[in-house]
């Protein structure tokens, strides 16, 4: 919905396709427990509907007007600040509605081919052909990795009403969000609930990221720490064995320990795969058992040209992964402007000049930090997205908007421009950091964190200036007065 | 790629060869995977963050100030020495065609080290053979 929007903005002729009857698909049917992991916050000192207001809303899509901003903050009760299923529903419904966003729904994509330059889709509404396609199909199909006997447990999506979990013991295989959701929604029924996979779990109030079990869905941890409830384990699962009265669950520590474990349910919560339906027979490569497309900075398959990828399967593209931290594309927050990137990506390709504002030298450094200080774009999408300015010997000095920071740092079309982002290196708080090319070499200047989270401070321009010093005069450093 | 699938393909790699299945498991889990496309820079000289990377598929060059200097192909590993040593990288390292690498963060090196000290040990043999490589060169 967000590209459609954003490729109509720009005149960009196009077909959207969708094989759900209305907006909203999958929050129609997920999340299981009926509740976002993503907020909305109501009281921020912003207008929803303004660029500041974003950054405390993970759910909007991004509509280039006030009245297309921050409509999530409109469809929710007020109840938590985590929209329940029905209001990210609801909320996806009012920005197709007020946007007049052009959906051909109840329409399936059921083949694809090359023919020459373009690309056919086959599709229950007749043939499809265009140069460059882009699929955002989701990763919302239940995956279950080949464990004997694996295919007698319930997949996240499968369970029965949750009453019907009082009093067992139940296995969960798999220890990321969808399994700990699951531990969360049945702790106040289980008698006991064991959750194990290989790895430990990582949690995101350490990562100071999406990486990891998102705090809603701690709390089994704290049972297994203080009540003895909950039994978490680093261990691969050797397989499944159907009994009398339930489930014969072996298991191996990786301490290499043998565990066996009686239980009376046992339930996959072993992550979703991306229905590419034939695009691995056409070249597109995938990865990980998501089996996500690899992508480009631009989101187009590494190995097919012409097909790109917009929705969480952005996730596909992990960006500079600094200090090992990924992009935030799997969320709504992050490829809402993934997409709107890549809508002015491709209108680029088709042959439209975009429109890239002047902007005068004693506003570039109130720019950059102000961006730095509120962009949304900078705050969803840390070391992924950058805001850009160059400067020519002879254009003067010119906005260039938000772009992916890789493409600023490999392009030589950059050479004589800088980029400003926000990152986070997984345990300190989070800086604005300065790429600046010149010469032909990238130079790295990090500012200073910022309790508040003000980076438009004295020392934040004097540092600014000092980074921007082949192309600016200090002088313009000081605050405007 | 299942995880199991990578598993089995990284018991092959010297720096993971006296693994048990679990454990390798559990690397598989630990790691990332990535792709890079042809002429990708997966790390970049001089810029901060880098991470232990692992070939699983592919060629890339290291290239030193716009020159090429070797070639890693499956089973070497890079970016070890920035993770130590919490520095950037003295090299770009440039996918040649398309790349598949395991991925582990700086931040994580540490820890992965100390709890599987036969990795541990095999990654210092291969820095033995770095700093005897390089002693011959400069003598």
């Amino acid at each position: 919905m967000q590209l459609a929007y954003s490729l109509s903005r720009l005149g960009v002729e196009h077909a959207a396709l969708s094989a759900d009857d209305a907006p909203g698909g999958m929050f129609r049917k997920w999340p299981l427990f009926q509740r976002m992991l993503s907020w909305t916050k109501p009281y921020t000192g912003f207008q929803p509907g303004s660029r500041e207001f974003e950054r405390h809303d993970w759910n909007s899509l991004a509509g280039d007007e006030p009245a297309h901003r921050g409509l999530m903050a409109s469809v929710m009760d007020g109840t938590s600040y985590f929209p329940s299923r029905p209001e990210m529903q609801r909320g996806l419904e009012l920005f197709g509605e007020r946007t007049r966003l052009q959906v051909r729904y109840g329409c399936r994509w059921e083949a694809t081919r090359k023919d020459g330059d373009d690309v056919v889709l086959t599709t229950s509404d007749g043939e499809y052909r265009a140069p460059r396609v882009v699929f955002a199909v989701g990763v919302a199909e239940p995956w279950k990795p080949p464990i004997p006997g694996l295919e007698h447990a319930a997949q996240y999506g499968e369970l029965r009403p949750v009453e019907t979990y009082a009093d067992r013991r139940i296995f969960i295989i798999g220890k990321q969000n969808s399994g700990f959701e699951i531990a969360s929604g049945l702790l106040p029924l289980a008698r006991q609930i064991i959750l194990a996979s290989p790895s430990s779990t990582k949690l995101s109030v350490n990562t100071h990221s999406l990486v990891g079990v998102r705090a809603r869905y701690v709390q089994p941890f704290e049972d297994s720490v203080l009540a003895g409830g909950v039994v978490i384990l680093d261990a691969s699962i050797e397989g499944v064995k159907r009994t009398a009265d339930g489930y014969d669950v072996r298991v191996r520590t990786t301490a290499d320990k043998p565990l066996q474990f009686l239980v009376d349910d046992v339930i996959a919560a072993t992550g979703f795969t991306t229905p590419l339906r034939d695009l691995a027979d056409l070249g597109v490569k995938t990865f990980g058992q998501s089996g996500l497309p690899a992508q480009t900075y631009f989101w187009e398959s590494i190995s097919l040209r012409g097909i790109y990828f917009a929705g969480t399967i952005n996730q596909g593209s992990k960006g500079l992964m600094k200090h090992g931290i990924p992009s935030n594309s799997g969320a709504v927050q992050g490829y809402r402007y993934n997409a709107r990137v890549l809508a002015r990506h491709l209108a680029e390709l088709q042959g439209q000049t975009l429109d890239r504002p002047a902007i005068a030298a004693d506003e570039v450094i109130p720019t950059l930090l102000r961006e730095a200080r509120y962009g949304p774009e900078l705050w969803h999408q840390r070391s992924y997205l950058a805001r850009v300015i160059s400067f020519h010997p002879d254009r003067g000095i010119l906005d260039e908007g938000v772009l992916p920071l890789m493409y600023f740092l490999d392009n030589e079309r950059f050479d004589g421009a800088a980029a400003i982002t926000l990152e986070s290196n997984g345990h300190e708080d989070l800086y604005p950091v300065v790429y600046v090319r010149h010469d032909g070499k990238v130079h790295e200047t990090r500012l200073a964190d910022d309790p508040f989270l003000n980076f438009e401070t004295v020392q934040h321009r004097t540092d600014l200036a000092h980074a921007l010093e082949p192309f600016l005069s200090p002088s313009l450093s000081r605050p405007r007065t | 790629m299942a995880g199991q699938e990578l598993a089995d393909t990284i018991a092959g790699f010297a720096l993971f060869a006296d693994l048990s299945t679990p454990q390798r498991e559990q690397v598989v889990d630990v790691f990332s995977e990535q792709w890079f496309g042809d002429g990708e820079k997966v790390l970049r000289q001089g810029l901060s963050g880098s991470g232990l990377y692992v070939v699983l598929d592919g060629a890339a060059a290291i290239r030193i100030d716009g020159v090429d200097r070797a070639t890693l192909r499956a089973g070497d590993y890079f970016g070890e020495i920035s993770c130590l040593l919490g520095e950037a990288p003295t090299a770009d390292i440039v996918a040649m065609g398309s790349l598949r690498c395991l991925v582990l963060s700086s931040s994580q090196v540490e820890s992965f080290l100390k709890s599987n000290p036969s990795v541990m040990y095999r990654l210092l043999q291969g820095e033995a053979r770095k700093v005897r490589t390089t002693t011959k060169w400069l003598s």
